[in-house]
């Protein structure tokens, strides 16, 4: 029995010695290729000029934190949860409200808009993610026809109506090859856990928000991080993160209620923008690029523009 | 696709796995840094000109105009 017990041992440390070595030879691999920064092959790229951003639309009404919210392929509406249960679908233009469903739980931590623009997901502590169909039609109750599509272990943190290949979990980005459901890549990098993954438009690439109060760029290409968006005076958490329609800019929201808008190519920022009075928890450009909205714990969401 | 309920394997079946992600990893196809920041620069500039939030909007065309001629914000 001791022996069986020595060999058990052996082969775990023998499995932990190839782990180690692998780490090593992986970080070697990605090292060799590193030959240059991003903001280095950018020095000649013209600099963006002065921006000026503001909030252009107010959305009130939800009772508690803003925590999700999502673009309609329209480019005017919007989705939005919140702790209070509710999930609103807003005129961003008119800031009207046209619907509003109350969820059996309250923490509504995540929703999304289908791109035929007739139906939302959402979920959050109900552990569930259910689908409703929207309707203009005053008799129809929406709570109604809502259908459960998912059920889940735990609570639901994000949803999207295409296939979400990336999930950030701890300090670890995770690309996730949908059709095998296999982690193809796997980049750690960030200091704390990262909040928010989104990809760069042309899908090469994606950019992270972080609570070691940074963002990064991953190259899926190069199978590293190509570039770090950080300043010394920035020190709360970038909770939600998202790209302008060429990937020139990053809008990055932060706990210490501001929004960060980066030059990607050459990691500078660019512009800081104020106006939430609690942490920005979520953020999105609009399908057109012609706007972003923020939502935030300060129960609002804006657009800005 | 099941769930593998990870937190309930064994040590020695979680370290078996990591190490075969970690073989499929080390083999994958790299391409240098140099040669994808500057597609990634190609992309953007070729697009930069049309992004709104990039260029700017005049006022007029913007959709989120103030409505209105007096605004105070």
């Amino acid at each position: 029995m001791a022996t069986e017990a020595l060999h058990e041992n052996e082969t775990l440390a023998s499995l932990k010695s190839e782990a180690e070595n692998l780490k090593g030879k992986l970080e070697e691999e990605r090292a060799k290729l590193h030959d240059v920064e991003l903001h280095q092959v950018a020095e000649r790229v013209e600099a963006l000029g002065q921006f000026v951003m503001k909030t252009r639309r107010t959305l009130k009404g939800h009772g508690n934190k803003v925590l999700c919210m999502d673009w309609c392929k329209d480019k005017r509406r919007i989705v939005s949860s919140s702790q209070d249960g509710k999930v609103i679908v807003w005129d961003s233009f008119t800031t009207n409200k046209e619907h509003a469903v109350t969820m059996p739980c309250t923490w509504v931590m995540a929703c999304a808009y289908a791109p035929s623009g007739c139906a939302i997901a959402c979920g959050g502590l109900d552990n569930k993610c259910s689908v409703y169909p929207l309707t203009f039609d005053k008799n129809e109750n929406m709570a109604a026809k809502k259908k459960s599509v998912a059920m889940h272990t735990n609570y639901l943190s994000a949803c999207s109506f295409t296939n979400s290949d990336m999930q950030g979990c701890d300090k670890k980005a995770m690309v996730w090859d949908m059709r095998s459901g296999q982690c193809v890549q796997a980049f750690e990098t960030h200091e704390s856990d990262i909040n928010s993954v989104r990809y760069y438009p042309s899908g090469d690439a994606f950019a992270s928000g972080s609570d070691d109060a940074t963002c990064r760029l991953y190259d899926l290409r190069a199978d590293r991080e190509v570039a770090i968006y950080s300043k010394e005076s920035i020190i709360f958490g970038a909770s939600s993160v998202d790209f302008s329609l060429s990937g020139r800019l990053l809008f990055a929201g932060y706990n210490d209620y501001t929004i960060n808008v980066w030059d990607v190519l050459k990691g500078s920022r660019v512009s800081i923008l104020f106006g939430h009075e609690n942490r920005v928890s979520t953020l999105r450009v609009s399908p057109d690029g012609t706007a972003f909205c923020s939502g935030s714990w300060d129960h609002t969401l804006r657009v800005w523009a | 696709m099941p769930a593998l309920p990870i937190e309930d394997l064994p040590e020695k079946e979680k370290l078996k796995m990591e190490v075969e992600q970690l073989r499929k990893e080390v083999k994958l196809q790299r391409q240098q840094v140099s040669k994808c920041s500057e597609e990634i620069k190609n992309y953007i500039e070729e697009r930069s000109g049309e992004d709104p939030l990039v260029k700017g909007i005049p006022e007029d065309k913007n959709p989120f105009k103030e409505k209105g001629s007096c605004v105070i914000s």
